[in-house]
This record gives structure tokens, C-alpha cells and sequence, in this order.
């Protein structure tokens, strides 16, 4: 059974310049997808060649097998049957919600189309508002009739380009996962555009993160986090310091502030001087702990402190400490390092992006 | 194409194109005189014979070129003109050809028609000095040519050289006195001119009327027009003008003729040669002179109250035909005069 | 009129994979269509003409150059300060009535200038009623006193400016609305008053706007016929007119019309770089309650008195005058040949109206799918034809029109035995695509301003649910641009109802139009008898004044005062 959605290989470049850079990735019927990354990595334009908006310089798209973007070769969007979701809903203005939803359903008898739509606004939870003009629709709402009116058709494949964008940040979160849970009611394969890692985390089932215009890895939420790949994924996934450390074996690595050990073979020689990754809820606050930090900075987060510490050595480290332990500036706290995943670089590597 | 964009497509152009139709009993005139000067004898003509009127009026100028540029495609069967030196042109053109019509031939004196028969004067005009009564003494004028002394400085209102009346006028000039002798004179005129050139000829003789001026050359058929005007201050500013003959002593008053000519690419000749023939007999000459104040190229037609009044005078016996071949340079002589 | 819409540079729809081809030669050859009046008469340059010119040269050129040069000065100065003065005092001042003049001082422009002028020669000449009774009052006669000659070429461009100072005002008025209010407020702090802020901070930043606006109401002055020929001043277009039919050379004419077109081509360059320019002044993005000066006592008298004096004479008065004059007359003038007039005019512009849309629909649209080189270039060139002079399309219609019917004809014979006639000269197809070449740009203009505000993810989203590009501007674009649709058939309307110089010369037989009847009136000096047509114009041109006041007033009503 052919992958509903698959990129091989493709480089988007205007001008000789690539925006999108050899980019390789498959996703499943009924997956989630998401391109996450900073501004300008490519992921729009991504997103818009497999819509067909964009031509391909090299390699290929296919849609349930079928080739729908090649050098040369671009079949027109309206020939494909993708749906998009667009950061500013883009819903027409002249048509009331019932019709914008009912806009792609043109091939339908007249009973299917109603029906169609009735199923999509209970799903969406607009029933009320059919009638309504988008111009009376808040910005929450408009993004559901968005979402309604693009799932309308049955599409192999729904785009989403930054969807949340124009929401505020709080409600981010929530209505991503609404989203997710509309789309796994009904099925359909969707790829979402997003520099918003929360976002991403909260929608994706499997997540590629870019970086000028290439996949530095593809992976799930939790695999980016605890796995990066590369320096690049390292730091653009959560926070984190690196730490300077030396080879102890194959698993372990030593650091100032202790040993770290890996569940796999890290694969780099013993001896040799790399640096890891300690990410704010790898350090713990241990008060009985004898490796002592100084606090430089802290930052309140409601839940938790995130403070800024230095170690003897000078070193700079994160520490998310629950906020009822509460340290002054230039106070001295005791810490601790347990850190799960070993994520290691040896000195020196760049990011150079690997394939999923 | 949708349905709606297709219709909205088709009535405009339907509402648009109206290529001219050529149809039995019909005959199409481009006429250089003013619809409401010509329109009613054309009526007459269409309900006495059937024949319908097709009518563009313009500048003459335009309908020449007009009918140059149409060459042999031309719907025109008809030119009507308001000066013989038009006529001349078209036919210089080779946009006329020669109609044959005894009836013609015998309406209309010779000097009033082109010997080879492609035009026919169908009214006359003359254009003599007016004076203000009671200001001017009629004997202190005689010529045209008396115009430029300088007794009357500031006194004359005449309207612009774009006039073909005076276009032929200074031709008539030309003619008879020789190109350096009328510039010398144009120059003179110029200089006596009590306000620039504007206008038309009713503007002058009002402009004199209200003592602007104490003479204006205008053509008579204005002049009658203003004296049967509705308009009161009008015909009040009419009154007041005296008519002068100049010219008695030698050759004689300018005037000049609007007649019709059949034009080459003519589709409907016979109609058109009835329709110049309809023109000519007694009742439309007579209609010329009583409706319109002109005088008939017909012999023996009587002319109204109001021409009578005005009295006989002597017209200059130039072959109009020169007043198309001087044409272009009295318009020359003009603009190197300062005749606006 | 809608050169006024700010223009808005469309964001690049990425082209449609695989779209039709035909899509950017077919809008090159309309615009290559459109063009070809223009390059016939820049074609005339290298055809000599001899002795014509050179009598051109030795007597009246000077005079057309220094009197075009002349009137444009005069109504450069009248526009400005007619112009600049009324938008400064009604956008930025308060005194009584300056809500009535915010929308009123458009009103003169549903004048066409050469009925003002006529209708100000029945008024103000030497026989007319005003000087009637002034003799009357004080037993002066001519020579007596002094009066000013209204058929002149000052009194010409007193006209122009009383109908075209509109333009000046409403880009003004936007520059100055637009102005960031803090630096108008910082002005006020540093102690300045309305006077010095104005001449030391506001105008200067409106400079481009008013430069732009002077630029059209210019090209308007010089491809103006009918007033300074009613005038006696021999500018170009009169000069053409009279070279091309007087003196019978063809080639002449149009090397006149080349000679204009140079003219217009600086006054073209000079609005397109301010216009450019007036974007980058825009300081303020941000709407905002305006805080007006107050003006008290004799100051908002002279406030109210200055935007007075426009309106009364370039709107009250004139229209008076002529309903008067068609009230004398109205039981003769309304007859059946009339009404059978109206009912061409208004088929012509109707028809024209529509053509023209769908014309500018088709390059709008076009340009917005496939913005290559050549398709932009060509949009805009087609978009030059406001400021071409009807005189000189009419040359450069005629001419090729003629020369392709006898082609055509002359094939026909040969191939067919058939003769096919005038296709194309003397007919309505001559009139209509000369008003196409002249209004196109206007309703380009409109639409163009219209589709800028849709955004592209607009068409993107039509395209994703399944429908063709042509099919998105059907269901999406044009509903969507309802309203600039209509103003854009209403410009061209009303444009094409005002147009008299290609009139004249192209129409077909049996075919006048309202505006060539009141020309040939007045021309027959007749002027009471040109009121009915004359004010039947000025009512159609009322129709986009009051859509252009409601505008105002409705973004006024938006921000309080």
C-alpha cells in the first residue's frame, strides 16, 4: 500500500539558490505530520509545493503513489486533492460559514453537500453559527470553519501553515490538541507548518525540524528532545547548556559535575573531549548534593524557577527548580545531575543534518 | 465561458455594433451645413418620395478627409457644403464625379455650378460690411479693400481666420488684387480690429450692437436669422445693423454658394441626383430663401420681406471654383498676417 | 478620475504550474493593441511633411507651445492654491460648514470644462446679462469701463482650474490625512499655529501627493478641445484639429500630436515618481481621532468664504445658469430627437463601460496569475491611456483604421470577389476602441486598487478546493470586488459621456452624442439650446462625485472629529 504522502529528494531553489534543500521524508495514512522550524527554513515553501503552489527543482512528491510535483511537472493545485488551512483562515468574505464549508463540495448532489456540512459543523462544534458571515466569527471560530471547510472534500492530505499563529500564545496548546483530535476523528493525513515547538509537540506525530531548507531529523516529540541528532536540533528543541566532558567508555562520559551514562554506544573513542547536553530538567536541586552552584540569574515561570547557575568552573548551567524553593541571586544551592539520555557531540562537529 | 459572463459579453457588443446598413431607397448625405439648416428639406424630401435620409453632419473639413480616407468603401452618396471652395476641393480631392441632370443644368445658372457638372450651388450668400446705424454714414464706405485705412481703427469686428466665409472672402481678395496687395491689406485689417477675433458672425454683429464696434462683416443669412430670431435682444441688436454693398463700383459683392455634390463611391446615384434636384426646384428654393434667409441660385424666385429690404446689389462674377484653388494660401496669408 | 486610488503593487500569486499559455501573449496583444494609436502617431516622425511643418514652424507653433505653456501655469496656480488651500482647511481645520465642504468641493467636478466654459460666455460676455446690467445700472457703454474678457486665454484657464482643482484637493487631502499626527502634533507643541505648521511641516510632506494630483489635472489641461477652441486659443489640440482638416495634411497633424505627447510624456514621468515617492511619506499607518484647529472669528470666515468660492463657481452657478436656460427652453428642447440622443450616449458609454471592464478584469486578473516581465509591462502600458490626448487617438485611430479596411477590402476583392466595405472606420467599433485605449486605464486602475486588497491566500484557497484560476475569479474575486467593479463602470460611464474631440471625428453616421450636440450648438452660438445636453452631462457626472463624497464621508464618520 503506497504512503499517502511521500517527498524524495527535493530541493526547491530560486535562482539558483536552494530554499529547500534535499529534503526526504514518508508519511502514513492518517499520521500527522509537522515541519517545525526558525523563520526561513524552507518549511512554507515546503508545505506549498506539496499543496502544488510551488515548482520542484529536483526529486519528487507523490500522493498515495501518485507523482504530483517532478522537475518540470507540476500538477496544478486545484487537480490535486489537498486541502489547506491558511494562517489567515482565508475564508471568503461573501459566503456565509455554510457556505464557505460547502465552496469545495461541487461534485456532490445537493443532499450530499448538506449533509456533508451538517457532519462537519457538529464535528467542529459550530453548529450555531451556519449562517453566520466570517466577519462576526471571533478568531477561534474562523480557524474551525477554516478547518471544516478545507476537511469538506475528503483531501488526501491536509496542509496547515502556521495555523495558531494569530491566536493567543495560552490557547495555542488547547487548540492544537482539538485539532489533532478532529483529525483523528476523521482520519485524514495532515502535515502542519509551525515555528512553535508546543505546537508541534501537541499536534505531530512525527515531527521534522529544518534548517536552511534541509531535515535535520525526523522524529517524534520526545525523540528531538531526548535525541537530537545534531547541535542544531540540540538547540533549537528546548533549552539547554553544553557541557565540556571526556570519553570514559563507550556509554559513559565525564563531566564536572559527574559521570553521565547512555542506554546505547555513543560510538566515539575513549579519551576524546566532546561536549553534552544538559538540558534545565536534567539538573536537580539536591541541597545535601556536595557540588555547589551559584545563582547568576533566575526566571519566575509560575510552576517553576528556571535558574541560571554557575558551577566552580565558571560554567553556566540551567536548573528548573518548583518555585517554592526559592533562592536569591548570589545564593550558593547544592546540585545534583541525572540526566536519562546521554546526547553527546564531539568537539568541533558541526550540524551537519543526517537522514530520517 | 459562463452563461452570465456570455450574455453580459454579447449585449455589449450588441449595443454596440451598428455597422451602416446599405439598403434599397436610401441615400446617404454628409453634410457640412448644421442639421437644423438642412434636416427639414430632407423631411420634405423623404415624405414626398419616399426615399429615406441618411444623415452625418460635421465640419467639412473632417468630412472630406473623411471621405478620402474611405476612398471607394464610402456610404456617402451626397456632400452638402457651405462654400463653393469646398466644393472645389472635393472635387480636386477626386471625391466627386460628374452628375448629369438636364434639370439641374437648367435650375441653376452656370456661374453657380461646375462646368463639368460635379458640384451645384443650391443657395447663395452674400457677405457684406454692416454698419451700426446712426454711428457710421453709409457713404464713407465703398470696398473691402477700404477696411485696412486707418479711419477705422478699432472699429471693425470680424470673426476668425479659421472661417472658411472668410478664408474665401480673402481668396476672392487674392483673386482680384494679388497675394502681396491683400497681405499688405490683411495686415491693415488686423490692425483696425476693435477686440481679437471671436466667435461667430452673430457674435460680431452683437458685439456691434452693443458698441463694441462700428462695423462687422457677417454673412446674410445670419444677419435674416437674427432679425426673425425668438430672442428678443437678438433681433433688437439686428435692427440696429445696416447692410452696405461693397464693391459696387467694380466688381461686385463676394459671395459665395452651399450647394451638394455626388460623391464617387456613391452607392444610391439616382436617388442622390433626386435628392440634388429636389433641392433645386422653386418650392425648396423658395424654402431656402423664406426659412433659412438665403438668397436662390434660381433665377426668378422672389426672396422674402427681410432680404427684400436689404435691397438688389451687384455679386462679384468670379468663377467660384477659384475659391477653393486659393484656398490653402489665403489660409497661409492669414496666419502670416496675425489673423487669429 | 480613480488615478486617485493609491496603487497597490499586487503580492506575487506564485504562477500557476502548468497554466495556460495563451494567457500572457494574449494580454501583450491587447496591449500592443491598445497602444497603436500612440505609435502611430510617434510613427509620423519619420515621415516628412516639408512644406506644411515648415509653415507650421515659421508662424503658429510658437504660439502653440508658449499658450499651452501658459495655460498650464495658470492652472497649476489656480489648482494649487484652489486645491491645496480647500483639502488643508477641511481636513485639518474646524470652522463652520466644513463637513458640507469636505464633500462639496467635489462638485465641479461633474463639470466637463467646456461646458463651464460656454456657460460662463452666456453669463459673463459683453452682451450677456451680467455686463447688460451693469451698463444698464450705471450708463457706462463699451469702452467705459473695464470688465475681464472671458474668451481668453486666462479666461481659459480660470475655467480649467475651477473644474480640476479636484484632483489636487482629494490627493491632498489624503497626504495631509495621512500625515503622522505626532509630527503634526510635535509642530503644535513647538508653539507653531496652523500657518507655520502648515507651510513649514505639512506641506512639504504632502509634496509628492500634490504634485501627482497636479500632474493629472495638467494632462487634463492639455488634452482639453473644446474650451480653448470655443476660447480662440490656438493650443495643440486645436492646432491639430486644424492642421489635419484645414490645411488637409495628415502627416503634419500627427507630427503636432507627437509634439504634445512629449508634454504629456514629462507630466507622465513627473506623477509616476511622486506617486512613488508619496508611498514613503506616508508616516502613519494608524487611524486616529484628528485633532483640528480651531479657527474663530474673521479667520473661519475667510476659512469658509475660501472654500465657498470653488464650489459656487464651479458647481452652483454653472448649473444654475443651464437649468435656467433649459427651464426657458423646455417646451421645445425635450422632443422625441432628444430623447433619441440620451438614448445613444447612454447605450455607447454603457457599452463601453462593460467592454472595458472585462478588459480590465482580464489584465488585472492576468497580471495577478502570471506576473512575468512582459505581462506587467504590458498592464501598464495599456494603464498610460488617461493621459493621451483625444485628439491624438483620434488621429491614431483613424488612420490605420482606414489603411486596414482597404487592406481588407482590397484582399477580399482579390481572394473573394467580394467587397466588403468599412469594417472598422466609421463605425462604432473606431468610437469604441478609441474610448477603450483613453478609459481602459481607469477601470484598470480601479480594479487593480480592488484585487490588491484580496489577499493571495484568497486565491490559494479557492485553488486548494478544487477550482480552475478562471473559476476563482468568478466565485471568489469578483464577488469580492463588487463595489470597485461598479466604480469602475461608472468612472468609464461617465468618462465616455463627457469625451467630445475623438467623438467628433469617429462617430458613424446618424450617430450623436450629447456631448457633440452641445458642442455644435454652442458652436452655432446657441447657447440656451445646448442647456439640455449640457446639463443631462453634468447629472451623469454628478453620479461618481456623490459615490467619491460617500467615500469621504463614510471614513470620516469612521474616525470622530
Amino acid at each position: 500500500m503506497p504512503t499517502q504522502l511521500e517527498v524524495r529528494d527535493v530541493t526547491i531553489a530560486y535562482g539558483g539558490r536552494p530554499v529547500v534543500a534535499e529534503v526526504s521524508f514518508v508519511l502514513e495514512q492518517g499520521a500527522i505530520g509537522c515541519l517545525l522550524g526558525p523563520s526561513g527554513c524552507g518549511k512554507t515553501t515546503l508545505l506549498r509545493a506539496i499543496a502544488g503552489f510551488e515548482p520542484v527543482s529536483a526529486g519528487e512528491i507523490r500522493l498515495q503513489g501518485r507523482r504530483v510535483s517532478a522537475p518540470g511537472e507540476t500538477l496544478a493545485p486545484e487537480r490535486r486533492r489537498v486541502g489547506m488551512v491558511f494562517q489567515d483562515f482565508a475564508l471568503f468574505p461573501h459566503l456565509s460559514v455554510e457556505r464557505n464549508i460547502a465552496f469545495g463540495l461541487r461534485g456532490a448532489s445537493r443532499a450530499e453537500r448538506r449533509a456533508r456540512v451538517a457532519e462537519l459543523l457538529d464535528l467542529v462544534g459550530m453548529k450555531d453559527a451556519a449562517r453566520r458571515y466570517p466577519h462576526q466569527l471571533s478568531g477561534g471560530m474562523q480557524q474551525r470553519v477554516a478547518l471544516a471547510r478545507a476537511m469538506a472534500p475528503r483531501p488526501e492530505i491536509l496542509l496547515l501553515d502556521e495555523p495558531f499563529s494569530s491566536m493567543d500564545t495560552e490557547l495555542r496548546e488547547g487548540l492544537a490538541r482539538e485539532v489533532r483530535d478532529l483529525l483523528k476523528a476523521d482520519g485524514i493525513t495532515a502535515v502542519l507548518v509551525t515555528h512553535d515547538q508546543l505546537e508541534a509537540f501537541a499536534m505531530a506525530d512525527q515531527i521534522a525540524v529544518l534548517g536552511d531548507g534541509r531535515v535535520h531529523q525526523w522524529g517524534t516529540g520526545f525523540g528531538l528532545y531526548h535525541e537530537p541528532a545534531n547541535r542544531f536540533v540540540a538547540d533549537f528543541i528546548g533549552q539547554g547548556v553544553l557541557l565540556p566532558g571526556t570519553v570514559v567508555d563507550e556509554l559513559r562520559v565525564k563531566t564536572e559535575l559527574g559521570r553521565v551514562a547512555g542506554a546505547k554506544p555513543h560510538g566515539l573513542a575513549t579519551g576524546q573531549a566532546v561536549e553534552v547536553l544538559i538540558r534545565p530538567d536534567d539538573m536537580l536541586y539536591d541541597e545535601s548534593s556536595p557540588r555547589r552552584a551559584s545563582v547568576v540569574a533566575r526566571a519566575f515561570r509560575g510552576a517553576e524557577y528556571l535558574y541560571t547557575l554557575r558551577l566552580a568552573s565558571g560554567t553556566q548551567v540551567l536548573c528548573l527548580v518548583p518555585s517554592h524553593h526559592q533562592h536569591a541571586l548570589g545564593d550558593d544551592i547544592g546540585v545534583r545531575l541525572e540526566a536519562e539520555h546521554l546526547v553527546v557531540f564531539p568537539v568541533g562537529a558541526d550540524g551537519s543534518p543526517t537522514r530520517v | 465561458m459562463p452563461r452570465s459572463t456570455h450574455s453580459l459579453l454579447v449585449a455589449a457588443i450588441a449595443a454596440l455594433t451598428t455597422l451602416p446598413v446599405l439598403a434599397e431607397g436610401e441615400v446617404n448625405v454628409y453634410s457640412a451645413r448644421k442639421e437644423d439648416l438642412i434636416k427639414p428639406l430632407l423631411d420634405r424630401f423623404t415624405v414626398q418620395t419616399g426615399i429615406k435620409v441618411n444623415l452625418v453632419t460635421g465640419k467639412e473639413d473632417a468630412l472630406l478627409t473623411r471621405l478620402q480616407s474611405e476612398g471607394a468603401a464610402s456610404p456617402a452618396d451626397v456632400l452638402v457644403t457651405t462654400d463653393a471652395g469646398r466644393l472645389h476641393r472635393a472635387k480636386d480631392a477626386g471625391v466627386t464625379q460628374a452628375a448629369a441632370s438636364p434639370a439641374l443644368e437648367a435650375a441653376i445658372p452656370a456661374s453657380y455650378r461646375d462646368p463639368e457638372g460635379h458640384w451645384f450651388g443650391l443657395s447663395l450668400r452674400a457677405r457684406p460690411i454692416l454698419y451700426v446705424k446712426g454711428k457710421v454714414d453709409p457713404a464713407s464706405l465703398s470696398t473691402y479693400e477700404a477696411l485696412a485705412d486707418p479711419m477705422w481703427k478699432g472699429k471693425v469686428c470680424v470673426r476668425g481666420s479659421d472661417s472658411i466665409y472668410n478664408q474665401s472672402l480673402v481668396a476672392s481678395l487674392i483673386a482680384a488684387d494679388g497675394p502681396a496687395a491683400t497681405e499688405t491689406w490683411a495686415k491693415g485689417l488686423v490692425a483696425n480690429l476693435a477686440k481679437p477675433p471671436q466667435g461667430g458672425d452673430r457674435d460680431q454683429v452683437k458685439a456691434a450692437a452693443a458698441g463694441q464696434c462700428d462695423l462687422a462683416i457677417a454673412n446674410t443669412y445670419y444677419l435674416a436669422g437674427m432679425l426673425t430670431s425668438a430672442d428678443a435682444a437678438e433681433q433688437a441688436a439686428a435692427k440696429q445693423m445696416g447692410v452696405f454693398w461693397p464693391n459696387q463700383g467694380d466688381r461686385g459683392t463676394h459671395v459665395n454658394v452651399s450647394g451638394a455634390a455626388v460623391t464617387k463611391a456613391a452607392k444610391h446615384k439616382a436617388e442622390a441626383i433626386r435628392l440634388m434636384e429636389f433641392m433645386a426646384t422653386p418650392e425648396s428654393q423658395a424654402w431656402y430663401a423664406e426659412v433659412n434667409g438665403e438668397y436662390p441660385v434660381a433665377p426668378g424666385i422672389p426672396v422674402g420681406p427681410t432680404l427684400a429690404a436689404w435691397g438688389t446689389f451687384k455679386a462679384d462674377t468670379l468663377n467660384l471654383a477659384r475659391l477653393g484653388e486659393l484656398n490653402a494660401e489665403a489660409t497661409k496669408l492669414m496666419d502670416r498676417a496675425g489673423w487669429k | 478620475m480613480s488615478e486617485l486610488a493609491a496603487p497597490v503593487v499586487a503580492a506575487p500569486i506564485p504562477s500557476a504550474a502548468g497554466g495556460r499559455v495563451w494567457w500572457g501573449p494574449g494580454i501583450a496583444t491587447l496591449a500592443l493593441l491598445l497602444s497603436l494609436p500612440v505609435l502611430v502617431v510617434v510613427g509620423f516622425l519619420f515621415v516628412p511633411s516639408g512644406e506644411v511643418w515648415q509653415h507650421l514652424a515659421d508662424t503658429v507653433l510658437a504660439d502653440y507651445v508658449s499658450n499651452s505653456l501658459l495655460l498650464m501655469a495658470g492652472v497649476a496656480v489656480g489648482t494649487l492654491i484652489g486645491g491645496v488651500g480647500t483639502a488643508w482647511l477641511t481636513s485639518m481645520c474646524r470652522f463652520p460648514g466644513r463637513g458640507v465642504f469636505e464633500w462639496a468641493l467635489l462638485l465641479p467636478m461633474a463639470m466637463p470644462a467646456y461646458i463651464i466654459a460656454y456657460t460662463y460666455t452666456g453669463l459673463l460676455d459683453f452682451a450677456g446679462p451680467v455686463q447688460t446690467m451693469l451698463r444698464a445700472a450705471t450708463g457706462w457703454v463699451y469702452g467705459d469701463y473695464w470688465f475681464p474678457q472671458v474668451r481668453s486665454l486666462p479666461g481659459a484657464a480660470v475655467m480649467l482650474a475651477l473644474v480640476l482643482y479636484p484632483y489636487v484637493y482629494l490627493l491632498a487631502r489624503a497626504a495631509f490625512l495621512g500625515q503622522s499626527l505626532c509630527v503634526l502634533d510635535v509642530s503644535r507643541t513647538l508653539g507653531n499655529g496652523p500657518w507655520r505648521t502648515f507651510f513649514t511641516v505639512a506641506l512639504p510632506l504632502a509634496r509628492p501627493a500634490i504634485v501627482a494630483g497636479l500632474s493629472l489635472a495638467l494632462m487634463e489641461t492639455l488634452a482639453d478641445y473644446g474650451t480653448v477652441q470655443y476660447f480662440g486659443v490656438a493650443t495643440f489640440t486645436t492646432g491639430i484639429f486644424r492642421t489635419w482638416f484645414g490645411l488637409g495634411s495628415a502627416p503634419a497633424a500627427a507630427q503636432l500630436s507627437a509634439v504634445l505627447l512629449g508634454f504629456v510624456l514629462v507630466l507622465i514621468l513627473v506623477e509616476r515618481l511622486s506617486r512613488r515617492r508619496a508611498r514613503y511619506h506616508h508616516t502613519s499607518q494608524r487611524e486616529q481621532a484628528i485633532q483640528r484647529f480651531r479657527l474663530g472669528g474673521w479667520r473661519a470666515l475667510g476659512a469658509f468664504g475660501f472654500c465657498l468660492v470653488p464650489v459656487l463657481f464651479g458647481f452652483v452657478v454653472p448649473a444654475g445658469q443651464l437649468a435656467w436656460w433649459a427651464a426657458t427652453i423646455a417646451h421645445t428642447a425635450y422632443d422625441a430627437a432628444f430623447f433619441t440622443l440620451v438614448q445613444h450616449t447612454l447605450a455607447l458609454a454603457a457599452g463601453t463601460a462593460l467592454l472595458a471592464l472585462l478588459l480590465a478584469l482580464l489584465l488585472g486578473y492576468g497580471r495577478r496569475l502570471y506576473p512575468s516581465l512582459a505581462v506587467r509591462a504590458s498592464v501598464r502600458t495599456a494603464g498610460l491611456g488617461y493621459a493621451v490626448p483625444g485628439t491624438v487617438i483620434a488621429i491614431g485611430v483613424l488612420i490605420p483604421f482606414a489603411w486596414l479596411d482597404h487592406g481588407i477590402d482590397a484582399w477580399m476583392q482579390a481572394t473573394l470577389g467580394v467587397s466588403t466595405g468599412l469594417l472598422l472606420s466609421g463605425t462604432l467599433v473606431a468610437l469604441v476602441f478609441a474610448y477603450l485605449v483613453r478609459f481602459l486605464a481607469v477601470a484598470l486602475q480601479t480594479v487593480e486598487a480592488g484585487l490588491g486588497k484580496i489577499r493571495p491566500s484568497m486565491d490559494e484557497a479557492g485553488r486548494s478546493l478544487g477550482y480552475r484560476p478562471g473559476e476563482v475569479l468568478r466565485r471568489v474575486h469578483i464577488p469580492m470586488l463588487r463595489g470597485s467593479l461598479l466604480t469602475a463602470l461608472l468612472l468609464v460611464f461617465v468618462d465616455v459621456l463627457k469625451e467630445l474631440p475623438a467623438t467628433l471625428v469617429l462617430r458613424p453616421f446618424n450617430f450623436n452624442t450629447l456631448a457633440v450636440r452641445a458642442y455644435e450648438l454652442a458652436a452655432d452660438e446657441r447657447l440656451a439650446d445646448c442647456a439640455p445636453a449640457a446639463l443631462t452631462i453634468v447629472l451623469a457626472g454628478l453620479l461618481p462625485v456623490i459615490l467619491l463624497s460617500r467615500s469621504i464621508t463614510r471614513s470620516r464618520d469612521a474616525d470622530t472629529a
